[in-house]
């Protein structure tokens, strides 16, 4: 396991998955798994469909109840800690997040505050501070008052991570986030990430499908297949033809990328020799 | 990468907010001043129509003792029930139609209306009761489809599709028992459960009036606590319990309170159609950027509920219509619309 290459802060978060088994009883998508997230750094998971990455992800944002093992935040289990406050320590981008099509990007921003205000309580200049704030950073601040009706798809991805943004939490979980874009779009919501992990220090978990932008943007990267975790690490370290022939089935060139020397995945044409999909 | 955010005409935050909150004040005003223009039109119209001027001051304690007599035993019970009612079905259709996303889910369509009808058809015909019992039976009755419902919503992870499955099963089965019974029923006592099914506000007195009111009072309460984290829902379930709301609890709580209104406003004036189903959609088209308009729907219910009342009384002369009858015309083309137009949906 590669050490972060710039220290983490002292009090950057720590979260971890330790023995966790998760699935259905009799169906175990993830078995005995363990996972630290490196504080304050980008996570990147990939593997192949059904290899339980989603699962993971879930499972780390709360939203699953472990069969066994826990997740630890603080080295505390996250299924003890009261929802609103774990909601401003850990904020999740579900795959497909559903609006109402009228409701105004600014307000729709504006529900990440969520875990921040009383249970009855008016917007505070604080509030309206962090949903501009969050605004703005994700280049969507011209439009506050469209509907989310009106949005391209890329647009609206930003409205997802500006919410994520206002709520403000250490860690972010994504799954998937740039599933559905364009390249150009891709490349827009990737640097976003790594602006928000530079400029607030956010932990940062995301799924990623396409294996050379993963490579790029990752600190740390997760390989996994079939509920376990097959490689771990720095990117060149990680992600090796091998890892890649082990892990997707698929046989491949993996080679420098010209501009960041990170590895980039080269499929080799009909190489596609023993895909493991078991959905 | 896009250009960062220019500081040109970017509308804050707060004042998007304040505009969104403006609008929703200014529809609910009107609806408000409606629903009180309908309130005046039922205390002045009757067997004989009493002046504005003598209503007014009748309504607020001046006048003879028999203009306050007309005012407020004989004509203010019915318009009151009516107002309460229709916004209790309204209020109970919008949370309904939020929690399941749906336009089309309402009191009528989700069997709960349907359980009411079984419980009074029950009470009139097999057991012989009269009275608050037979309010009482219905209430029963849609309280135990509403249990169902409930267990139903336990795992409304689904977009709600297994609870409007059995909810529309259960308005089947409820029709074909109501017709079983009053099959085999003798015809002045299925005269009077006809009545009943169709809804209808005739011969009030104040006791179901104070009834619907103390439940409205509860309801909006409760619908006012639960408004925010129901706003949440309405974004997905991960995204909710991300957000650190606890989706299960709050949609328990929405179904009970919607089914207590729905199930207690059955009880009284019967299954009136059509406003639980049309008054959000009406509400929030006014409304309009994605608002819950939870106060404007019960508004819109109430307000809808006391013009067809008055409609039913006044518009054929020589006989007068239950309310359900009208309320039930002016739905099916609006089912019709709403299904074929977009509009009913939170556009």
């Amino acid at each position: 396991m590669t050490e972060p290459r710039i220290a983490a802060g002292p009090d950057a978060p720590r979260l971890s998955a330790r023995g966790l088994t998760a699935g259905y009883p009799g169906r175990r998508v993830i078995e005995d798994l363990d996972l630290r997230i490196a504080p304050g750094r980008i996570t990147v998971i990939i593997g192949a469909n059904a290899s339980g990455k989603s699962t993971l992800l879930a499972h780390l944002a709360r939203l699953q109840a472990p069969l066994e093992g826990a997740v630890l935040l603080d080295d505390v289990d996250v299924r003890t800690v009261p929802r609103r406050r774990l909601a401003r320590e850990l904020g999740i981008l579900p795959q497909q997040p559903i609006a109402p099509e009228g409701l105004t990007v600014a307000e729709l921003v504006g529900r990440g505050r969520h875990p921040h205000r009383g249970l009855m309580g008016r917007w505070t200049a604080q509030d309206a501070a962090a949903v501009d704030e969050a605004m703005a950073a994700t280049g969507i601040a011209e439009l506050a008052d469209r509907s989310i009706g009106e949005l391209s798809g890329g647009q609206r991805q930003r409205v997802w991570i500006a919410m994520a943004l206002a709520q403000d939490p250490r860690i972010l979980l994504l799954d998937e986030p740039t599933t559905f874009l364009d390249l150009a779009h891709q490349i827009e919501v990737l640097d976003l990430l790594v602006r928000l992990n530079r400029d607030r220090g956010t932990t940062i978990v995301v799924v990623l499908h396409e294996l050379g932008l993963a490579a790029r943007y990752a600190d740390d990267l997760v390989v996994m297949k079939d509920g376990r975790i097959v490689a771990h690490g720095a990117p060149a370290d990680v992600l090796t033809a091998e890892t890649v022939a082990d892990a997707f089935g698929l046989e491949a060139l993996v080679i420098p990328d010209p501009l960041t020397a990170t590895p980039l995945v080269i499929p080799v044409p009909g190489g596609a020799h023993s895909a493991p999909d078991r959905a | 990468m896009s250009a960062p955010a220019q500081t040109g005409r970017a509308p804050g935050f707060l004042a998007v907010h304040r505009t969104t909150a403006r609008r929703a004040t200014t529809v609910t005003a009107a609806l408000a001043a409606l629903a009180f223009a309908a309130l005046c039109l039922a205390l002045v119209l009757g067997d004989f129509v009493m002046p504005l001027g003598d209503m007014l001051r009748a309504l607020f304690g001046g006048g003879t003792q028999i203009e306050r007599y007309i005012v407020w035993q004989v004509r203010m019970p019915r318009a009151a029930l009516a107002l309460l009612a229709g916004a209790a079905l309204g209020l109970a259709g919008a949370l309904f139609q939020t929690l399941l996303r749906n336009p089309l889910a309402s009191t009528d369509l989700l069997g709960i209306s349907g359980g009411a009808s079984v419980g009074a058809v029950y009470a009139t015909l097999v057991a012989g009761w009269t009275g608050a019992a037979i309010a009482a039976s219905a209430f029963a009755g849609a309280a135990a489809v509403a249990v169902v419902l409930l267990l139903a919503a336990r795992t409304l992870a689904d977009g709600g599709y297994r609870m409007v499955l059995a909810g529309v099963g259960f308005a089947f089965l409820s029709a074909s028992i109501v017709g079983y019974l009053l099959k085999r029923a003798q015809e002045d006592q299925a005269g009077t459960v006809l009545k009943w099914i169709t809804g209808s506000l005739g011969a009030t007195t104040w006791e179901p009036v104070v009834v619907i009111g103390a439940v409205l009072a509860l309801g909006a309460a409760a619908a006012a606590l639960l408004a925010r984290p129901l706003q949440l829902t309405e974004l997905g379930d991960p995204l909710v319990r991300g957000l650190g709301a606890h989706p299960v609890v709050v949609r328990t709580a929405t179904v009970v309170v919607a089914v207590l209104l729905a199930a207690s406003t059955a009880a009284f004036i019967g299954p009136v159609s059509f406003v639980a189903l049309g008054a959000a959609p009406i509400a929030r088209s006014l409304v309009g950027r994605g608002a819950l308009a939870l106060p404007a729907a019960a508004l819109t219910g109430g307000a809808v509920l006391l013009i067809a009342d008055l409609v039913g009384q006044y518009a054929f002369p020589g006989h007068s219509v239950p309310v359900g009858v009208v309320t039930g015309a002016v739905g099916a083309p609006y089912l019709l619309w709403l299904l074929a137009s977009s509009k009913g949906r939170r556009a």
